[in-house]
């Protein structure tokens, strides 16, 4: 994938982040539940899918809007999903949390935090087995590295060689708790990949923000499980821009975004200007003009183009019927 | 079974039979558990190659999970989980996850794996090994469950189960494994949600499942002795559960006693009673009586184990009470 594409998925992801989170005011009550926002993200989320061929597969946790936006997933589709409308990509059934396109090899995710770790290493067993030389990245935050499941899958993917990448993204946050507070390596000041010593496998910690070294980083460890030589675990440093989630409050209370936790819990508004300041998105946009490798006019377009597609999700699925009450009943056995 | 030829064989055989059979019929079946793959002479090993038939770390989530995964990749896992209460160290991936992904995704995607695994052992094994604890996993949506009782049921609901597009639980008895029945050679499937009448009677209707199925005919065979006339029917799979084929003796009998090896608010018998007690209470003749486990871990001496177990004389006297 060239750079200016990786910047034009980056762009959507960001645009799509952000029209879901200007939901909860433009249209209080569409949005129902938990959302999780990948913005921050984006430069890791682009990098890591643009290594991906077809065949591969994917599975990630409920912060799951950014990977099938990078897929190719119809972002109308996606934005009814989290509408709860019957045009979503799963019919409504899954929300926010739960999306899915296997057409597309995102198989899915697991709104338990770590337990689609092992998901993703059984889907690298079957592609281990059809023997095409299929990869399976297995997406997952700094704080499920603390859940038995990463260790568990770690292990046998070790000990069985299985295709599979797993991508720890390190936001320095388990939901509201800096990692620092919760994670031995951390508060040793050691990198989170440092687990991977555990299990005899490479780990290694890449600048999330970029997503070129992102690209070349998940690169190298997807050609490695091509090649057989079993997993790898990636720590991408990320920031996430927004808090872990919308508010969770009981009906009748409007639904918000509050303010990072950076601020709201830790009283650290220096840190947080200072990610904003390295937001990816820009920061790879003016890297890629200096080089010339797009012009400012294109960037613009790109962005242009972006706040349509988005505006005409937001449309659709503000425009699209909600699910018949009784199709609850469909779906439960396949 | 007119028509079909049938041998003896032990119910863990006709098990094994059905995973064998399923797994030379369809190379997308893949077996794997702390316990396969024991010896180079592994006839699952020899037959179908390490690929397929892999021994795992003590790791029921990392097993379980998989599982989930390779069946959303294409795959029809047979995880050989050992012991009902492994599954609890993996509860989430056993309730929350491959059971829902089909519903979640509306119906993009399909997990079909099978969770094979032994209870009821009671047989000294005490407090940890012993469980009845079917009665959990009846309520979950998406997750299917299976009780086989005889070793021709063993071998028809694990054929089912594999090719079901859904999570399976099947659960042997590990007090059965040893026990002959007659079992048909080559195909035979036992649809789930169609419960099997494994007694006629016109007079009291016993429903029973696994272990219990035993016990309950052997009570039958006393009461008979008495001229009480004892219909035992066995529900063979728990979810779905056919409540049909019980309400209809129950319209026959007009008198129903539920047996079970879980504790009573465990069991798939306070289940069957409320469903009767709703949608059959105009046949009803007498109250609906449970035999179930009292509510009581299970301890290791014998004498403390049979205690809280239900077993024939208790069966007989329940029955004697409504008949």
């Amino acid at each position: 994938m060239k750079p200016a594409e990786m910047f034009r998925h980056m762009t959507r992801i960001r645009e799509f982040e952000e029209r879901v989170k200007r939901t909860f005011t433009d249209h209080p009550g569409v949005i129902r539940g938990h959302t999780h926002l990948a913005d921050g993200a984006e430069a890791s989320i682009v990098g890591s899918v643009a290594t991906m061929r077809p065949g591969d597969q994917l599975v990630s946790t409920y912060r799951c809007h950014g990977y099938p936006i990078a897929l190719g997933s119809d972002t109308s589709a996606l934005m009814a999903e989290i509408y709860g409308r019957a045009t979503g990509i799963c019919g409504g059934y899954g929300g926010s949390m739960h999306l899915a396109d296997p057409e597309r090899g995102f198989l899915g995710t697991s709104g338990i935090v770590g337990q689609n770790i092992p998901q993703g290493t059984g889907a690298a067993y079957a592609a281990q087995l059809r023997g095409r030389g299929d990869v399976v990245l297995t997406f997952f935050g700094d704080g499920a590295s603390k859940q038995g499941a990463f260790h568990e899958s770690l292990n046998i993917a070790a000990v069985w060689k299985l295709p599979v990448v797993f991508v720890m993204e390190n936001n320095s946050y388990s939901a509201g708790v800096r990692t620092d507070l919760e994670d031995a390596n951390a508060a040793a000041g050691e990198p989170l990949a440092t687990k991977a010593r555990a299990y005899s496998i490479p780990g290694v910690t890449v600048d999330g923000g970029d997503p070129l070294l992102v690209h070349e980083t998940v690169g190298a460890a997807v050609e490695r499980a091509r090649a057989g030589e079993g997993p790898t675990l990636v720590e991408s440093r990320v920031y996430r821009l927004s808090a872990h989630g919308n508010s969770i409050a009981p009906p009748g209370v409007p639904l918000h975004y509050p303010e990072h936790e950076a601020v709201t819990k830790y009283g650290d508004v220096e840190e947080y200007e200072a990610a904003k300041r390295g937001d990816p998105v820009p920061r790879f946009r003016a890297r890629l003009v200096e080089s010339g490798a797009l012009t400012a006019d294109e960037a613009d377009r790109i962005a242009g183009e972006a706040r349509t597609e988005m505006q005409a999700a937001v449309d659709f699925a503000l425009a699209s019927p909600h699910p018949e009450p009784a199709a609850a009943l469909s779906h439960v056995y396949a | 079974m007119t028509g079909v030829t049938t041998r003896e064989m032990t119910y863990a055989a006709a098990t094994n039979e059905a995973v064998h059979l399923e797994m030379a019929r369809d190379e997308d079946v893949v077996l794997f558990g702390q316990s396969v793959a024991g010896s180079p002479d592994d006839p699952f090993l020899k037959a179908f190659g390490a690929d397929r038939v892999r021994v795992t770390p003590i790791s029921e989530t990392a097993e379980i999970g998989m599982a989930a995964g390779a069946a959303l990749a294409g795959k029809r896992p047979v995880v050989d989980c050992t012991m009902a209460e492994f599954l609890l160290v993996s509860m989430d991936q056993v309730v929350n996850e491959a059971n829902r992904f089909h519903y979640m995704s509306g119906g993009r995607v399909t997990a079909p794996l099978v969770l094979k695994a032994g209870y009821g052992f009671t047989a000294g094994w005490a407090g940890q090994h012993t469980g009845s604890i079917y009665g959990m996993f009846m309520g979950v949506p998406g997750l299917k469950v299976a009780l086989p009782s005889t070793p021709a049921d063993a071998k028809g609901l694990m054929a089912s189960a594999i090719r079901d597009d859904n999570p399976v639980l099947f659960l042997h008895h590990y007090l059965l494994l040893l026990e002959q029945g007659p079992v048909p050679e080559g195909e035979h499937l036992v649809p789930f949600g169609s419960a099997d009448v494994k007694r006629p009677g016109s007079d009291v209707t016993v429903v029973a499942t696994g272990w219990t199925v035993h016990r309950a005919l052997a009570a039958a065979e006393r009461l008979a002795a008495d001229g009480v006339d004892v219909e035992v029917i066995d529900p063979r799979t728990i979810a779905p559960l056919d409540t049909a084929t019980i309400l209809t003796s129950v319209e026959k009998t007009g008198r129903l006693v539920l047996v079970d090896q879980a504790t009573r608010h465990s069991s798939v018998a306070t289940v069957i009673a409320g469903e009767v007690a709703e949608h059959g209470f105009s046949a009803l003749r007498a109250p609906i009586v449970q035999v179930t486990a009292l509510d009581a871990s299970i301890a290791y001496a014998k004498p403390m184990e049979d205690y809280v177990l239900p077993d024939e004389d208790k069966i007989v006297a329940a029955v004697r009470g409504v008949a």
